[in-house]
């Protein structure tokens, strides 16, 4: 892997194919956990590891496994990967366990890990294929601690709530009051919160992708939006 | 047809082979942190029965001293449940249990309970709940005191009138907006106190049969 390589990967993954805002792809972990900094990462760092665990294991083994029994191949090992993240967090950080419960094993449906397994892993060697899953991992896992950062201080007024439950007692006097005395506001904890944050960290993302582009024409406005969140072009499967 | 046979054969056995290491990888792994899990899980309900049971009210092994309640009409539960007994030198000082208010806004809401040996509540917090964030969740502790409203309440000292919200013509606090939240749970729990008064007897009973089977 040349270091131009290692930057495509890096860049691809995280920022120009982005799975929280520009494939959009694993919704569901996304809108559900980002209702706080401290979940949302959890959840991103524990995806990002079963990526990279992913893209390594099955790398080298893709010449021998049939075409035709890929995808329930794949699909095994991702299972496998994710009881075994599962198992190592309940012993090992029990809080956090309790709080994330179901999108734990959740992390095997989520479309994002196959997605990378079938455009990138299965035909790539074993470094690219791991650095594409946690650079993957790393992205989504940047939207859910930006996503969650908003909801966050909007729902509750505070950053980093529930970080002793992810690194023990020590941290219990991290949490970040942002607004004192504040009473909530429930609309950014419920899902619709997470819809309409999203929604705005795409336009975000897509303002920032258009600027660039006309930085690069000079004068010469775009008229038509480049790299659109929703464009069936940019999915990879 | 042979060809069809062969190339079917070898993808089964393929995939048979995949489905062997992923077990292997996943019973090593299980057998590696078994009996973490079951030390965190222990650790999380003792953590929990302090709260509610002082340590000054017991001495003797609480997670050991334990009694299994059938499902019971009175305590909302529909599969057995464990109650923990706390003993101060030999003598019962409190019992922990379970029960369910089965009518929460959003459905069932588990509740564990310690009740000491006069029928007075040590103490009550919900364990799982899926009332409305920010309206119907006031009664965790983490988001507000008003479960502690019912420490020290007992079935004798309050009469069967005040066991209900003050809304109702009760004696219990509730917030505005949610009262559907708080009247399940104060009903619960007057039920898991009559509960306790018809089996107080067998809740402190000696246990007989013992986890390790040690006592004839």
């Amino acid at each position: 892997m040349t270091a131009q390589e290692f930057k495509d990967i890096l860049y691809n993954g995280v920022w120009k194919q982005n799975t929280g805002v520009v494939q959009l792809l694993g919704l569901c972990p996304i809108l559900a956990v980002s209702s706080s900094v401290v979940n949302g990462v959890s959840l991103g760092l524990a995806t990002t590891l079963v990526m990279t665990l992913s893209g390594a294991a099955i790398a080298p083994i893709r010449a021998y496994v049939p075409n035709e029994i890929r995808i329930p191949v794949f699909i095994l090992i991702i299972a496998v990967l994710v009881t075994v993240v599962q198992y190592l967090m309940n012993a090992y950080m029990y809080g956090l366990y309790v709080v994330l419960g179901i999108f734990i094993p959740l992390i095997v449906t989520n479309c994002i890990v196959l997605a990378r397994i079938e455009a990138f892993a299965s035909k790539n060697p074993v470094g690219a294929s791991a650095l594409d899953g946690m650079a993957m991992g790393l992205g989504l896992t940047a939207v859910l601690a930006v996503l969650g950062g908003i909801r966050e201080i909007i729902g509750h007024g505070t950053l980093l709530s529930g970080i002793d439950l992810a690194l023990g007692d020590v941290a219990k006097h991290w949490v970040i009051h942002v607004i004192p005395d504040y009473h909530g506001f429930l609309l950014a904890i419920l899902p619709p919160g997470a819809f309409i944050g999203l929604g705005l960290l795409i336009a975000g993302k897509n303002w920032l992708n258009l600027r660039k582009e006309r930085k690069l024409k000079g004068a010469q406005a775009v008229a038509t939006p480049i790299d659109g969140g929703c464009s069936p072009s940019l999915h990879q499967s | 047809m042979k060809r069809i046979a062969k190339s079917t054969l070898q993808t089964a056995i393929n995939l048979v082979f995949f489905a062997v290491i992923g077990t292997a990888v996943l019973s090593a792994t299980y057998y590696m942190t078994h009996a973490t899990i079951v030390k965190s899980e222990e650790a999380e309900k003792l953590k929990l029965i302090t709260q509610l049971v002082p340590n000054s009210l017991f001495d003797n092994a609480i997670m050991q001293d334990t009694l299994t309640l059938p499902p019971d009409a009175l305590l909302g539960t529909d599969a057995p449940t464990t109650a923990y007994r706390a003993r101060l030198q030999g003598e019962p000082s409190a019992v922990v249990f379970e029960a369910v208010a089965p009518d929460g806004y959003s459905g069932k809401i588990a509740l564990i309970l310690a009740v000491r040996a006069n029928g007075e509540l040590a103490g009550v917090r919900v364990v799982t709940h899926k009332e409305t964030p920010g309206l119907g969740d006031y009664i965790e502790l983490a988001k507000s005191p008003w479960i502690k409203g019912f420490d020290g309440k007992s079935d004798a000292a309050y009469g069967e009138a005040d066991w209900h919200v003050k809304k109702d013509g009760g004696k219990f606090d509730y917030m505005a907006g949610a009262t559907i939240t708080p009247r399940a749970v104060v009903k619960a729990v007057h039920k898991a106190l009559l509960y306790f008064d018809a089996n107080r007897d067998k809740l402190f009973a000696p246990a007989v049969a013992a986890p390790k089977g040690d006592t004839p």
